[in-house]
């Protein structure tokens, strides 16, 4: 059963990820991608981690995803070219490739982990739910933990840095204002005086 | 299951992403595929976390969730940006820095 189980979860994921590299519109890639999570998913709960599981399901799969599918919305999807401008590129990418997958492979295998071979220990019957990760996450890797919520604070700053419309003062519009414009303002910093006018035509 | 099992799948999907990234030309699946990478590195931890019994590689795994997040966000937020300044979306137009 857990056999069938994880081929199945391992054809999902393998699919999935060759989903995201070959499919050309960038819609599809993104639901590719969402079935490589929960496939991996799958696989996680088979490695007895439940919260990692769940954790990927719910900040994957349900948050990340959505905030690719609207940029991948509010940019379009155009597609690229068929042929790749560098001869050759594709030869020598599956090369690269499949060198890189041997030798990760052998590399790991060969090694001298001993339980690579087993199951792995019988673990208790808690190992990896949500009361263990927490006592985990909260005593011993308080500090990591800590720094990782700075960090997705600075991130999420910076992005409202970098796609926040820049708008000219003096400029009249809402057009986008290229490099000139010296500082980077997030939006709704400061109210422009101008009301904005929609360069495409929008319907009021 | 043995563990080399999912090592194995966790080294194919990581090869899977590399080329995903050698390939493709369009930034935002690049991202993608960078995304391919990095679960390929989760599924590899969880598997050694399996491996000796202990979850703090699974408190490594959830880190390295934030980590992809992040990265996530700044990557969409750089290509929102391009998109507005009316660049070519595609890494090979994409060469200089000064915009």
């Amino acid at each position: 059963m857990e056999a069938v189980l994880f081929f199945l979860a391992a054809i999902g994921a393998t699919a999935g990820a060759i989903g995201v590299v070959a499919l050309r519109n960038p819609f599809y890639a993104v639901l590719a991608l969402i079935a490589h999570l929960f496939s991996l998913a799958v696989l996680f709960l088979l490695l007895t981690s439940a919260f990692v599981a769940a954790a990927q399901v719910v900040v994957y799969a349900g948050a990340v995803m959505v905030l690719y599918v609207f940029v991948v919305a509010y940019v379009g999807s155009d597609h690229e070219p068929l042929l790749d401008p560098v001869p050759g590129q594709r030869l020598f990418t599956g090369l690269l490739a499949f060198f890189l997958f041997v030798e990760i492979s052998a590399a790991v295998l060969s090694s001298a982990l001993k339980a690579l071979g087993t199951h792995g220990p019988d673990v208790p019957a808690g190992f990896g739910d949500p009361a263990a990760i927490g006592t985990l996450l909260l005593e011993k890797f308080l500090v990591p933990f800590e720094a990782s919520s700075i960090l997705l604070l600075i991130a999420a700053v910076g992005a409202i840095v970098l796609a926040g419309r820049k708008r000219q003062q003096a400029g009249g519009g809402a057009v986008s204002s290229g490099h000139s414009a010296p500082k980077a303002r997030p939006e709704g910093a400061a109210p422009p005086p101008v009301p904005p006018s929609h360069p495409v035509g929008a319907p009021k | 299951m043995n563990i080399s099992w999912y090592i194995v799948l966790s080294a194919l999907l990581f090869t899977i992403g590399a080329i995903g990234i050698l390939v493709r030309r369009s930034p935002m699946v690049i991202l993608l595929c960078l995304e391919l990478m990095l679960n390929a590195g989760n599924l590899a931890l969880v598997a050694f976390s399996r491996e000796v019994g202990n979850a703090q590689g699974q408190v490594f795994a959830l880190v390295v969730m934030v980590i992809a997040a992040c990265e996530v966000v700044v990557g969409l937020g750089l290509i929102v940006a391009i998109f507005r300044r009316k660049l070519p979306l595609d890494v090979d137009d994409l060469r200089e820095l000064r915009g």
